[in-house]
């Protein structure tokens, strides 16, 4: 691949111009905010591990637009990324995060006492309440661009950190490269095993290199806490479990995360954090809290209202298909979660969840009921 | 992506074994020869336009093997790639084409009236033939490494010489990004349109950046020479057309392969050609001719014939799907074509094609009449 500094110096043998993408077709936050000046301005440089604007670019040149959601077609190398080629993130991050400045400042609230309700999300319809985020460690550099020791160092700090968790946050690792068939099928079973990407907007930013080598899956042994290492992020931690009980998958979540987190200072290494971008990630899509909150909902009736998709719009929250980011719901059954991530704490979003998913559930049966749900309509929050 | 020479040194903060890929699960020409001396050797080399040993390798690191050919497994980004990193490809080379020796040098024969015969192969079997060859444009780097600037003037320098060509190779080019929905279904029909590569084997080295940038087809009106430019090289060159007349098909071949590369001269962008590897192409594998002159054929009886394979090792053919490199074939019609590319000539291989397919035909109407091939089973060539 081309991107590196030599190359990227002879691509200077190039004019802007010649060198530009062109972005006709394309409808992405990136191409919506890429000029010829900004590239201009930009292609000559790197950030300290050689990452340049053309590696941030590639995913968003090579996939023009996504059926079901306005993609952010560039990725981040590195912690510096933000910061060398700001001129082209900030206005991504600003266009993706609601206006969200470049002197705006993000709060993280990972108290998970601070959270009101949550515990009583009706059963009979929310069948599983999930939280998951991400988590880089400062010292490396991203998997759309980190080296095989680079991943293997950051598989290693990280089997380090987790076997040493207790109580009900015990648990173990399996390694992609050596998982016997028997523990593949049960990790599939239980909704647990990641697979090698093959959406293009991952292959096409380098994150699937050198695969399935010092990637793996950790989990306790309740099975309800778990941890993915060297996917789209260096970790991504998930609190998940059957049922409406979002409370408790969050409190769990917190004090994991809180558990992991001191794990890796004892170590010497903390996460990317800044009191601006919050939690650094690889997408600037998950920057902030890189918090995903949603439930499994069965929303047959709502789910063709008319007013469906403003009632989520109002709430804050998305839908996806229960496949996850690039799938269809299936029987009526909806993947609902919140929508932003950056620009409000981890408490304020699951609350969101929270609340929004209570007010859908009684607006689904009301609609069971034949009433009409007009005077339910919540305001913009 | 992170290849470049930044990143390269970056990755020296690493050691050898953090850093060696694993290629335990792996069967491709790079994984055979690739120690970890050899690694140690070449980790901290580039060519002068930055491409660096995990340029070339990580197709094969990502790529452990494929169900029907031993892939390669390695690729060349610009010609230097081949002496920067010749601890690791003349071994390749050697191992993929026969023995050849780094000593050795290669024959270049596009005189077609040196092929004896080859006009009268049988149409009842012979559906169509077709010879097809790759170029690369000195000055620029190959697919797997060029930047939009270097495809686009690939692209410019091409459509200049092709337009310019008159007589039966008098034609039009149809750039990939901007073809009508009539343009590209009759291209279909025509058998000509190449579409973004799907294999991994090319993805992950990649070839298919910034698709359809750049790319497209230029064929003559008579539809029996096409060109693709920027696909996994900078042409492919190819002349086709139905029956068995490949003594035609090679003459068409020769001499419009003859006048392009003297127009691409006048500008002083000659092909790569050495008198070790001959035309200097992306993948190891086309070195020396880069040809592979090929039929349809059918061949149900001899197919299935417990000899079949062992009939085509001895006449150096090889068969593949009619749907290319990557398919399996259909209704006994088989593509049969050259094994060779390098250390023989182009009249060698075009010769083996159509003195060997004569064979094959025979035996296919001896199978017919009932009788045995027995005496027909030919000498290793």
């Amino acid at each position: 691949m081309p991107f590196g500094n030599t190359h990227n110096k002879s691509k200077m043998n190039y004019s802007a111009e010649q060198e530009y993408p062109d972005l006709s077709q394309h409808n992405n936050h990136m191409a919506k905010v890429l000029t010829l000046d900004m590239y201009a301005k930009l292609r000559d440089k790197e950030t300290p591990s050689g990452f340049t604007l053309d590696d941030v670019i590639q995913t968003g040149v090579d996939n023009p637009g996504h059926p079901f959601i306005m993609t952010v077609g560039c990725v981040a190398g590195d912690e510096e990324t933000y910061e060398v080629f700001k001129d082209l993130m900030d206005p991504v991050i600003e266009d993706r995060h609601g206006g969200y400045k470049p002197t705006d400042k993000h709060k993280t609230d990972l108290n998970a006492a601070n959270l009101q309700g949550g515990d009583d999300l009706d059963p009979n319809y929310v069948l599983s309440s999930r939280v998951r985020t991400g988590r880089s460690i400062r010292g490396f550099s991203l998997p759309p661009h980190c080296s095989r020791g680079e991943r293997r160092g950051i598989e290693q700090l990280s089997i380090e950190a987790l076997d040493s968790l207790e109580g009900d946050l015990k648990g173990r690792y399996y390694a992609l490269k050596n998982m016997t068939e028997e523990e593949q099928q049960q990790l599939i079973d239980d909704h647990f095993l990641f697979d090698k990407p093959v959406s293009p907007l991952l292959l096409a930013s380098g994150m699937a290199r050198d695969w399935p080598d010092a990637r793996g899956i950790w989990h306790n042994d309740n099975k309800t806490f778990l941890v993915w290492v060297n996917e789209e992020d260096h970790l991504r931690v998930i609190s998940m479990q059957k049922g409406g009980n979002m409370r408790e998958v969050f409190t769990r979540f917190c004090t994991g995360l809180t558990k992991i987190e001191d794990l890796f200072k004892d170590r010497g290494h903390e996460f990317m954090w800044n009191e601006h971008l919050g939690y650094v990630l690889t997408c600037p899509s998950n920057l902030g809290t890189g918090l995903r909150a949603g439930v499994h909902v069965k929303l047959p009736h709502l789910s063709k209202h008319e007013k469906f998709g403003e009632i989520l719009k109002r709430l804050r929250l998305q839908k996806r298909g229960t496949g996850g980011v690039d799938t269809a719901a299936v029987g009526g059954v909806f993947d609902i979660s919140n929508a932003d991530r950056l620009g409000f704490s981890e408490v304020e979003l699951v609350q969101m969840v929270v609340d929004g998913v209570n007010l859908l559930v009684n607006m689904e049966k009301r609609l069971e009921g034949g009433d009409g749900i007009d005077d339910m309509m919540p305001e913009q929050k | 992506m992170p290849f470049g020479n930044t990143h390269n040194n970056f990755k020296l903060n690493y050691t050898v074994d953090d850093e060696y890929p694993d290629l335990s699960k792996h069967n491709n020409h790079m994984a055979k020869v690739l120690t970890k001396e050899v690694y140690g050797k070449l980790r901290d080399k580039q060519t002068p336009s930055g491409y660096t040993l995990d340029d070339v390798i990580q197709t094969g690191i990502d790529n452990p093997g494929h169900p029907f050919i031993m892939t390669v497994g390695c690729v060349a980004g610009d010609e230097e790639s081949y002496e920067v990193f010749k601890d690791l490809l003349d071994p390749v080379i050697s191992d993929r084409h026969g023995g050849y020796k780094p000593t050795d040098k290669h024959k270049t024969d596009l005189n077609f009236e040196n092929l004896k015969g080859g006009d009268d192969l049988d149409p009842n079997y012979v559906l169509s033939s077709r010879v097809r060859t790759g170029r690369s444009i000195k000055g620029y780097t190959l697919p797997p490494h060029n930047s939009r600037g270097e495809r686009r003037a690939i692209e410019k320098l091409s459509i200049e010489a092709l337009t310019s060509l008159d007589g039966e190779f008098k034609g039009k080019y149809y750039p990939l990004k901007s073809m009508t929905d009539a343009e590209q279904e009759q291209l279909i029909n025509d058998h000509f349109l190449f579409d973004k590569p799907v294999s991994p084997l090319l993805t992950c080295a990649g070839m298919a950046r910034d698709w359809p940038d750049a790319r497209g087809i230029w064929h003559n009106d008579n539809k029996t020479f096409l060109v693709w430019v920027n696909e996994e090289d900078h042409l492919r060159v190819i002349s086709m057309q139905k029956g068995g007349n490949m003594r035609e098909v090679f003459r068409r071949f020769c001499v419009g392969l003859q006048k392009i590369e003297e127009i691409f001269k006048k500008h002083n962008h000659g092909f790569m050609w050495n008198e070790h590897l001959g035309y200097i192409l992306t993948c190891p594998s086309n070195l020396g001719t880069g040809l592979r002159g090929g039929v349809h054929v059918k061949l149900p009886k001899l197919s299935t014939h417990p000899k079949f394979e062992e009939i085509l090792t001895r006449l150096r053919l090889q068969k593949r799907g009619t749907g290319g490199v990557d398919t399996a074939s259909v209704g006994g019609v088989f593509d049969i074509s050259n094994a060779d590319r390098l250390g023989s000539s182009e009249v060698d291989q075009v010769q083996l094609v159509v003195d060997g397919v004569k064979l094959m035909v025979e035996m296919e109407k001896k199978l017919e009449k009932g009788e045995a091939i027995d005496s027909m089973i030919p000498a290793q060539k």
